[in-house]
């Protein structure tokens, strides 16, 4: 399968610190993919660099063949990449349905009128439907979580990075979400996802990469990552 | 639909009222009042398009009034301007001004965009103190040119002008509400970071905000020298308009283009009743009062506790 | 303009002195904003509160320095007071408390500076000491004593403050709620009660620096504006968090300063801060030693 994303010696600093020292992975067209490493370890910073939420100072981000790095976030937003975030920031002054309306504006170009309809779809897929009308601050924890994935998914991405979307939920929440997941990824969107949950990884993912102190320590199938003594050593030792 | 048809009506409505005002026999110091207040409704409405609907506060309204003012002054002292060029090149030079600004600092977070309003108001000020064509500290006079028919003094004229610019803000700021680019700058005050990540391009629309914002506001201070028929740096670079175009707009609630418009009218009102009475610290000191007040204990403004008390009795 | 070398090492001479003033000045900054993030743009209003409750004792025969000293403890009360209602109002609940919070100090400025202007008028106080109005010659300059008296309190000022945050146990727990809330409130300490006391060290600090200011020279109601400039100028050169960066902005601020004023004259001084300030946000906002 052709690469979508390729990230080539990727750095970034954060005046003496280094919070991502020369990474580079491939992530191919429709698969999905895992992200884990302990706290610190650089795996949001490497997700803000590929949304332009942060620009890297070196290395370079490849994306369906064209380089990102350049390129302040909401063009990347519209070149296909979208990403949930880590603690739900949803727009609170509006509704969950106009949560995703700003996305089909803004990157699909859409009115209201034509766009309803589909965000109202997007809400059905993730259970969110009947609480279209409602303000974002009556949601619950996993609702929220939720919204975040909708309000990517409005976006119409080709890659979806999904940050910690399940921190803290129960294990029939953690379902929940993985199955969305799971059923966008059957529509053919590439996920990255990044999780502490190791079970979650494991179920979902077809290849993970481990990431320590701003480095790829390992990468491979889910059973050989979870096998991997610099693995063990990164979330039990030091 | 029907909304957009009862607004148009009203503001034809509005502004037949004014023309009918000024040619009628109301006593004089009505329009020189109600310049003023109508003056503060375009202030208000003018800094609520960055501040309310973007979350972007300005410090410095000041500065953008006063360029506007300035620039009228220059083109009416150099070239003889009729108002109308005036108003429009003074809106020119401060939306220049906003667009200036917003390129500096708007990258940044919201306390610099602020910070660098109060400098820009500063740094300006010292430069018509400087400026010896346009008076420098100790101002300028001008005498006005002769008024048109059919008004009969040169401030019913103005008043019906100030109205014009008012109704014109007034219908900008809804257009900019309720279109997409509105939507855009909720996103943006609300989560800026979240906004960027579903596609909206926020520099230029904070840009484009900051840059109307000021235009508006140059346009509400060039009809000033003509109004005063004098212009100096310390009365037009006042505090004054800076602390009032935040307080109106934060009393009269930020949401709506309306808010702004409530708490002009009723807080210059006040004002121009009020100043003949008590002394002019202690009524500006009332409006700093009332926005901490408002500010702490109903954010959303007036329109916000109209809008609870009507939930609360259907 | 005329130019020559003994008048470039004068303005650098008193460059000197009144920018370890204008550090001391911001050092209160520092600690809100810089560290604190709290949007403190009523810092300078309160410095100059400061400045005429020291006129008020002045008047009353205590020497200024020591009215500043004096006055650290009411206004450590009143800076945790200030925290305290900012917190409950404001931090606590959430994103779009950004707006409102910096709404709410520019009119606290604002009611501060028009309050002045109601109890003592718009004239210029000044306060009389000892060491006010004679000068220390030196070879051919003569410096005044007040400017030597607020170069030496900076100095104290400065360098008691940056010890006592690298040293102290609650200094350096200061330090850690900047950099790392969650990780603090893990260790079982309060991030509130310590960012109140940090706020109340800041806010206690602008009291001395307010009777530094009375003692340098004359103050007014406006004033708090000229200092917005400055104090801001040297909190964001400096680099949002830095104390040691503090004092360096401080010494390029005076120095950049008095060159404007020798050669080009008194109107454009007070601008210098402010152009200095954008200059920086154009080109180097995180400033110089920066996070």
């Amino acid at each position: 399968m052709a690469a979508l994303l390729r990230i080539s010696g990727v750095s970034k600093h954060f005046g003496g610190f280094t919070a991502l020292d020369g990474v580079s992975l491939e992530v191919a067209q429709g698969e999905r993919f895992g992200l884990i490493g302990p706290n610190g370890s650089g795996k949001t910073t490497l997700i803000n660099c590929i949304s332009g939420a942060l620009r890297n100072e070196s290395g370079s981000i490849v994306f369906d063949g064209e380089e990102l790095s350049r390129l302040p976030a909401y063009k990347r937003t519209r070149k296909g990449v979208a990403r949930s975030f880590q603690i739900p920031r949803p727009f609170r002054s509006m509704s969950v349905l106009e949560n995703l309306l700003v996305a089909f504006e803004y990157v699909g170009h859409l009115k209201d009128a034509q766009s309803e309809g589909l965000a109202r779809e997007i809400l059905r897929g993730m259970g969110l439907a009947d609480k279209a009308a409602a303000s974002t601050t009556q949601l619950s924890q996993v609702e929220l979580r939720k919204l975040e994935l909708a309000r990517a998914m409005a976006a119409r991405p080709k890659l979806l990075i999904s940050d910690e979307a399940m921190a803290g939920l129960s294990g029939a929440e953690v379902d929940e979400v993985l199955k969305i997941l799971f059923g966008l990824n059957e529509q053919g969107i590439t996920i990255i996802m990044i999780e502490h949950i190791m079970q979650a990884v494991m179920r979902f993912s077809q290849r993970v990469v481990c990431l320590d102190a701003g480095r790829i320590i390992a990468e491979g199938t889910p059973q050989a990552i979870v096998q991997n003594s610099d693995v063990q050593r990164a979330y039990l030792g030091a | 639909m029907r909304a957009h048809g009862i607004y148009w009506i009203a503001v034809a409505v509005l502004f037949a009222a004014a023309l009918g005002a000024a040619l009628a026999p109301v006593n004089e110091y009505f329009f020189y009042a109600a310049f003023v207040v109508l003056q503060f409704v375009v202030l208000a409405t003018a800094w609520n398009i960055l501040g309310g609907y973007a979350g972007y506060v300005n410090f410095g309204t000041g500065a953008f009034f006063a360029i506007g003012a300035y620039t009228a002054t220059v083109l009416f002292k150099w070239l003889g301007a009729p108002l109308a060029v005036q108003i429009a090149a003074g809106a020119a030079m401060s939306g220049l001004l906003g667009f200036g600004v917003g390129l500096l600092t708007l990258r940044l977070r919201g306390i610099f965009f602020a910070i660098a309003t109060v400098a820009v108001t500063f740094i300006c000020e010292t430069l018509m103190i400087n400026w010896r064509y346009v008076g420098g500290a100790t101002g300028l006079q001008l005498e006005r040119p002769p008024v048109l028919e059919p008004f009969e003094t040169y401030t019913r004229m103005l008043f019906v002008v100030m109205a014009l610019l008012a109704l014109g803000a007034v219908s900008i700021a809804r257009y900019v509400q309720v279109s997409w680019i509105g939507r855009g700058l909720r996103a943006i005050r609300d989560t800026e970071e979240a906004a960027e990540a579903s596609g909206v391009p926020t520099l230029r629309l904070k840009l484009f905000a900051c840059t109307l914002s000021g235009a508006l506001m140059g346009a509400a201070g060039a009809p000033m020298p003509m109004y005063l028929s004098f212009i100096e740096p310390a009365s037009s670079f006042s505090l004054n308009y800076s602390i009032n175009a935040l307080a109106m707009p934060m009393i009269g609630g930020t949401a709506h283009w309306i808010g702004p418009v409530v708490g002009a009218l009723l807080l210059a009102s006040t004002q121009q009743i009020v100043t003949v009475t008590i002394s002019n610290e202690l009524n500006v000191m009332v409006v700093g009062v009332l926005l901490v007040l408002f500010v702490v204990l109903a954010p959303d403004g007036i329109v916000g506790l109209f809008k609870r008390w009507l939930r609360s009795s259907a | 303009m005329f130019f020559s070398w003994d008048l470039l090492a004068e303005a650098v001479m008193f460059g000197v002195l009144l920018g370890s003033f204008y550090a001391a000045v911001s050092i209160g900054l520092s600690v809100s904003f810089g560290l604190l993030d709290v949007p403190n743009v009523a810092h300078p209003a309160v410095m100059v509160f400061g400045s005429y409750c020291t006129f008020v004792l002045a008047g009353w025969g205590l020497d200024p320095i020591l009215a500043g000293l004096v006055l650290m403890v009411p206004f450590f009360v009143l800076g945790v007071l200030i925290y305290r209602f900012y917190y409950e109002a404001f931090e606590k609940r959430g994103t779009d408390a950004a707006v409102r919070g910096l709404a709410f100090f520019f009119g606290v400025a604002f009611i501060i500076e028009v309050g002045l202007i109601l109890a003592f008028g718009v004239d210029q106080r000044l306060v009389q000491a000892e060491y006010i109005g004679s000068s220390l010659a030196l070879g051919d300059y003569r410096i005044p004593y007040r400017m030597l008296v607020a170069f030496g309190v900076a100095l104290l000022l400065t360098f008691s403050l940056s010890l006592y945050l690298s040293r102290s146990y609650i200094g350096r727990a200061i330090k850690a709620v900047a950099q790392d809330e969650p990780a603090l409130r893990l260790m079982a300490a309060d991030p509130v009660r310590i960012k109140q006391w940090a706020f109340g060290i800041a806010t206690g600090v602008s009291a001395l620096a307010g009777a530094m200011l009375i003692v340098v020279g004359p103050v007014e109601p406006a004033l708090d504006r000229a200092y917005i400039g400055r104090t801001f100028c040297v909190v964001v050169l400096a680099g949002l968090g830095s104390m040691t960066g503090t004092l360096a902005a401080g010494l390029i601020l005076g120095i950049a300063e008095q060159i404007v004023l020798i050669f080009f004259g008194a109107s454009w001084a007070p601008a210098v801060a402010f152009g200095l300030l954008l200059v920086v946000l154009g080109i180097r906002p995180q400033g110089l030693f920066g996070r």
